[in-house]
């Protein structure tokens, strides 16, 4: 038995409900790269490495308030160090829970003929089965979500959406004695202390409080800051890019809080899209379609607001919406704090208002306020987790008819997320009717010059960027006419 | 054991995947599963950056100096033919002079790991000559720039016909190709054996091909080469040819190094290399009456086959040969060109080129509908083939089997066509930013081969004196569900319950020469060869039984396990197979099975290229919006018919699967080369296959409960791999009803895929600026 999660020379956590300690792995090993290739343990696949398929979906589960949270992710993309402290569940442990039988989530994509090439299969099993431990009678939409990050190319989804329903009825929870034993373990082996591995010729550095992250980063400024790991990893599996001196805001326990004030919500550096939106959602229901298309469960469980935002993307989700509220981000370098409105962030592509040592500490956004007609619009070619070829985000405020205050901003539109300064001055103070949003639209014209690439053509966007004007305005002005083939469908 | 009453999971019974327990507890081993060596190498490709190019000089010192390089292939190294060219010997297996697109394979790294290999694979120096790419289609054609002839089908005076028509159309659409995305990429390894052997896993649909191109290369007698494969994580016919390219590196590599080696395509390599679904330019001329009768037409077809003819000549012929769909056409020119470009050489993909032609008639088809103003069903029944007249295909073959008009009627009803037609019209009325828009549209699928030969194949079944049954056919298992259904096949005949039957991996030296698993044939010709294998075993127990107890052959009924011998004894299938064995009956069996029948002359394109065809019909109803282009599908009802089902379960999953598989090729799965060549869709990130969310709210699928093939199939199924593929036309032309409310009686001008963009500019072809002005100026 080992000694407790603190030892700093090993990754702990548990496989199958057993404790496994692992020595002398590059940290940028992936968890799918340990269990395939390390341990021979196969049944986990690779689909695509970029956590866009699902194929290698596994379930986390750590100790969250005392209570036992199972999150499914994409084994392929996340570092093995990151998973130290937590439980690990793969394809492989369900049957070992259940006795050596099938899982009910297994017996009923059996029973369902949930399979074919059987490939994709245990991804979807995992996912399931963090429905299955999460969710006691999911709806259409919780189901269809909790397998939005897994691909299947064989059966068309009809038998695996049934399976979700059947795997209630094929059998109940009923693992409390193997629960026990997983939160007492994790208990055991929980991290408290720094931890750091080191490599020939760098270290992985998991820091657990906001001082010592900012003396290691103070240390080695050059660092490569980790949170989810949703693009990291991609530097990795698909870039091989070596990445000697790591940083991971994980178990920085400032970082992962949200808290809230009067005036905004604050949103740390570690916390999971899946926790941010939640918070986001209840503040703006608004948000609902754009948080729904942002991306698979496993993608928000382990991505990070904050790492979205740092990242800047031209063609990030969040960014035209929480800049069309107002967000603004928290930047630290040591002990110095900088607050920036967000779009001040942007620079120009890749480029961003942070000095070497300097990172994303958190995101706050303004709470809601009465009278604000706010929508965020995504176009792209499929529904669930693709990219934007326009994102599109505008709050306004109608006071007498008309617009008194507007914020419009865009992504997949200029080489940074960015607001329409043009179209917000067409806007304001006019009358909100028609005649306004047509200048509104011309006005974009002007604001912007997008690019012609894999997800749409200029010509594609401009217009598309001018028509979520027009719809914003029959949604807000009509709210009878149903004004978007999702809202309609749902209806 | 010898009480059961009946037979479990026989024929006709909707037994589970033979694998489904394996897949779903992650235990189902896959190539890349398969425990390796210690040693065992892992290969990169290094490939092509240029579209077209010659080769100045390649230095490949830094790939072999990198951290855990073994050693670097090339074209040199190959002891045999340079070549993975299933027809044509035009695929070297490494360029040494020029490349033709970006992804085409220079050399492999062999290196103690998978990243190792990977990282190093970059490091190659290439000095380029850049030469002029050809990236498309009309540019092919402007250039006469083809990998092969023209070829022309013809039929009556379509001109004069054409021209004496009471109306003539002309039109055309673009028609974009797919990648098979299979969710389990390209992979094989390699493992010398001794005596200068090798044996080959791959994950290939075609073992036979592989084994001659990795005897071939490496310059061995197809004895001395053995190939397996379990099982394929998806193939879609991403697998019949472009595994063995990555097959014929991973042996040449062992072969160079005499140590197993192993080749796992990253997903974004696999995508740059790998061939896709043909891309197609298809244009007619056209003349009718006034009820939509087709006169007369011409029909081209333009495909984009990329650098090298790989199976191009069967899928262009399989595109003229479909082009009829169920639609008679008296007087027809049909032109096929086979254009060359500098792009992945495109290749088998279900349906195999006839999805594209009957595109181009459905679209014929709509076209007269929106000019007579009828609704296209209207159109589409005027022009069905006959029963007893007007029922011989262009290419000269009778259609006997003709089942669409019922088909197609009972769709109609189940779905409500009609009422909803007129709701749709209603709500079209009343919105002004949101369209609907619905279809019903059939299919006729040819089923055989083309190329008559590959219309054979073979089985082993060997009965342990235990009672079990091992079983082997020449067919692969891609997740079609191939094994299970041949093994039902095999528990019927021998009456033995389906858990006593192994199905083994497909294995070139089990059964020899066998054909790639594709044009949906497995199971017609597996089950009929596995068949012919178990029922020769069962007639040497027959004979040995009525021997042993001295009663009438006639009289030994097999049922349920247990075997009746008149009323001399009563025994366990496995008790007589002792008996059998100690009476010295050999029990193991070959069967063999060939499609009768068919007969067809390559050259003038006629004959019977098929024995039967497969039929179905869907309705779907999508909505769109006219101020984004983004659309959704709504509402399907599909009837589709497999004849007498082996395994209705399975066959429900290949006629869901085929369908959304369409679904995808036509709206959301979008291929973008950018201008030098590079194909920039090349990840599930930037190419959109369905999710289950594309999965609409209300399905209907039946399987036809009358079906009965009226050839004498295996139990008088009928393949069912490809044909429902081609239901997702209903949705591509949903979307073009959806466009044309808005357009009153004009044609509509939509390619493929249906993209928000392309719909979005559909519409504006039509005339619609923006439906949010009348919104607007409503609102005013």
């Amino acid at each position: 038995m080992p000694a407790n999660g603190n030892d700093t020379a090993a990754i702990r956590f548990l496989l199958d409900g057993d404790v496994h300690v692992v020595h002398d792995v590059s940290p940028t090993t992936t968890v799918l790269q340990y269990l395939r290739d390390h341990i021979r343990r196969c049944g986990t696949k690779e689909g695509c490495a970029e956590g866009d398929c699902g194929a290698c979906t596994v379930v986390l589960a750590e100790l969250v308030n005392d209570e036992l949270r199972y999150r499914a992710t994409n084994s392929c993309i996340q570092f093995l160090p990151t998973i130290d402290g937590k439980a690990l569940l793969t394809v492989e442990s369900l049957k070992a829970l259940n006795g050596g039988r099938l899982h009910p989530v297994q017996q009923a994509m059996v029973e369902c003929h949930g399979s074919q090439c059987g490939f994709c299969t245990p991804g979807f099993v995992m996912s399931l089965f963090a429905l299955y431990q999460t969710i006691d009678n999911p709806d259409d939409d919780e189901i269809s979500y909790a397998i939005a990050g897994n691909l299947c190319r064989c059966t068309g989804y009809r038998p695996i959406l049934a399976a979700a329903r059947r795997m209630y009825a094929v059998g109940r929870k009923n693992n409390a004695a193997w629960e026990q034993r997983l939160e007492k373990l994790l208990t055991a082996i929980r991290v408290t202390t720094e931890k750091r591995l080191a490599i020939p010729n760098g270290c992985y550095t998991a820091p657990s409080n906001i001082d010592e992250l900012t003396a290691r980063l103070a240390a080695a400024p050059e660092s490569t800051i980790l949170a989810g790991g949703t693009d990291v990893g991609l530097w990795v599996t698909k870039q091989h890019r070596d990445l000697p001196e790591i940083i991971y805001l994980g178990n920085v326990k400032e970082l992962g809080r949200i808290s809230q004030t009067d005036e905004y919500l604050e949103i740390g550096a570690s916390v999971s899209l899946t926790d941010a939106f939640a918070a986001l959602l209840e503040e703006y229901s608004d948000l609902e379609e754009i948080i729904r298309r942002f991306a698979s469960p496993p993608i928000c469980n382990s991505g990070t607001l904050c790492g979205n935002v740092a990242n800047g993307s031209p063609i990030g989700d969040s960014m035209p919406a929480l800049i069309c509220l107002g967000a603004s981000v928290v930047l630290r370098k040591g002990a110095d704090v900088r607050i920036l409105p967000m779009e001040n962030l942007y620079l120009d592509y890749q480029r961003k208002d942070l000095a070497p040592g300097e990172f994303v500490a958190a995101v706050r956004v303004p709470r809601w306020r009465e009278g604000q007609l706010f929508r965020s619009y995504k176009i792209s070619k499929r529904f669930e987790q693709d990219i934007c070829a326009v994102c599109m985000a505008i709050s306004i405020d109608v006071v007498d008819g008309h617009v008194s205050t507007a914020r419009v901003a865009y992504g997949g539109m200029a080489p940074v997320p960015k607001r329409a300064d043009r179209c917000e001055r067409a806007l304001t103070g006019a009358a909100w009717n028609p005649s306004t949003v047509g200048k509104a639209i011309q006005a974009l014209s002007r604001d912007f010059r997008p690019i012609t690439d894999v997800r749409a053509t200029d010509d594609y966007r401009l217009r598309v960027a001018g028509n979520l004007l027009r719809r914003f305005f029959v949604e807000t002005d009509q709210p009878d006419q149903p004004a978007t083939v999702w809202n309609y469908a749902a209806g | 054991m010898n009480d059961l009453t009946e037979t479990r999971n026989t024929v006709g019974t909707a037994a589970p995947h033979e694998s489904a327990h394996l897949h779903v507890s992650g235990e189902a081993r896959y190539t890349d599963d398969i425990p390796v060596p210690d040693g065992t190498l892992h290969a990169a490709i290094g490939y092509s950056l240029r579209a077209h190019a010659r080769i100045r000089r390649m230095v490949l010192s830094h790939v072999e100096a990198a951290p855990g390089v073994v050693a670097v292939l090339s074209a040199a190294d190959i002891p045999g033919d340079n070549n993975h060219g299933p027809v044509v010997h035009d695929d070297p297996i490494f360029a040494a002079e020029f490349v033709e697109y970006v992804g085409q394979s220079l050399f492999a790294v062999l290196a103690t790991t998978r990243e190792a290999a990977r990282r190093a694979a970059r490091l190659a120096s290439v000095e380029y000559v850049d030469l002029e790419p050809v990236l498309d289609i009309d540019t092919a054609l402007a250039q006469q720039s083809f990998v092969l002839p023209t070829r022309t089908l013809a039929r009556g005076e379509p001109a004069a016909r054409i021209k004496s028509a009471r109306h003539r159309l002309s039109g055309g659409l673009s028609i974009g190709g797919q990648d098979h995305f299979y969710l389990e990429g390209q992979v094989a390894l390699a493992e010398p054996g001794e005596d200068a052997t090798m044996v080959v896993h791959s994950s290939t649909q075609h073992i036979s091909e592989v084994q001659r191109l990795v005897a071939d290369s490496l310059c061995l007698p197809a004895t001395d080469v053995l190939v397996q494969c379990r099982r394929m994580g998806g193939g879609f016919g991403g697998k019949e040819t472009q595994a063995a390219l990555i097959a014929c590196i991973a042996a040449l590599g062992a072969w160079k190094t005499g140590l197993p080696v192993k080749l796992t395509l990253d997903r974004d390599d696999d995508m740059h290399i790998t061939g896709k679904r043909h891309p197609f330019q298809v244009s007619y001329e056209v003349g009718f009456d006034d009820a939509g009768r087709i006169q007369g037409a011409r029909l081209t077809l333009a495909s984009n086959c990329g650098r090298s003819v790989d199976l191009s000549d069967a899928i262009n012929a399989r595109a003229m040969l479909h082009v009829d769909n169920c639609y008679y056409l008296s007087d027809v020119e049909i032109v096929s060109h086979r254009c060359k470009t500098n792009t992945q050489s495109h290749t088998a993909f279900r349906g195999f080129g006839g999805p594209q032609g009957m595109l181009l008639i459905e679209c014929v088809i709509d076209d007269i509908a929106r000019y007579l103003d009828k609704d296209p069903l209207e159109v589409r029944r005027a022009n069905f083939y006959g029963q007893d007249s007007r029922n011989v295909t262009p290419y000269g073959m009778t259609v006997e089997d003709n089942i669409i008009e019922r088909i197609v009627g009972e769709v109609e009803t189940t779905a409500g066509y009609r009422d909803r037609r007129k709701a749709i019209a209603e709500f079209n009325a009343r919105n002004d930013i949101l369209k609907r828009g619905i279809a019903l549209t059939p299919v006729k699928f040819g089923i055989a081969f083309v190329a008559t030969h590959l219309n054979q194949t073979g089985a082993l079944i060997h009965v342990y004196n235990d009672g079990t049954v091992l079983l082997n056919h020449g067919g692969t298992e891609m997740g079609q569900g191939l094994h299970t259904k041949v093994a039902q096949v095999v528990a019927q005949e021998l009456q033995v319950d389906l858990d006593r039957i192994r199905c083994t991996a497909t294995d070139t030296s089990k059964v020899p020469n066998t054909s790639a698993t594709a044009a949906s044939s497995g199971s017609d010709l597996n089950g009929k060869a596995a068949q012919a294998a178990a029922v020769t075993i069962r007639d040497r127990l027959i004979a040995f039984a009525a021997q042993k107890y001295g009663v009438d052959p006639a009289a030994v009924i097999f049922h349920a396990g247990t075997v009746t011998i008149g009323s001399k004894a009563r025994l366990s299938f496995a008790e007589l197979v002792h008996e059998a064995y100690v009476g010295r009956v050999s029990l193991s069996a070959t069967g063999y099975y060939r499609t009768p029948k068919i007969k067809y002359d390559p050259v003038t394109l006629t004959g019977r290229p098929f024995f039967y065809f497969a039929y179905g019909a869907a309705a779907s109803e999508v909505v769109i919006d006219t101020l984004t282009g983004e659309s959704r599908l709504l509402r399907v009802d599909i009837l589709h018919d497999v004849g007498e089902s082996l395994n209705p379960a399975i066959d429900l999953g290949q006629v869901e699967g085929g369908f959304i598989q369409g679904v995808g090729w036509l709206t959301s799965e979008e291929l973008w080369w950018r201008d030098d060549g590079m194909l920039m869709s090349h990840a599930p990130s930037t190419y959109k296959i369905p999710t289950s969310y594309d999965w609409p709210d209300e399905f209907t699928v039946n399987l036809v409960h009358w079906g009965r093939n009226k050839e004498q199939t295996i139990y008088r199924s009928k393949a069912v791999g490809e044909p429902p593929l081609m239901l997702s036309m209903s949705v591509f032309h949903a979307i073009r009803d959806a466009i044309a409310a808005t357009a009153g009686d004009q044609p509509v001008q939509l390619d493929a895929p249906a993209t928000p963009e392309r719909i979005l500019a559909a519409l504006e072809a039509v005339g619609i600026q923006s439906s949010s002005r009348a919104a607007a100026r409503r609102t005013n």
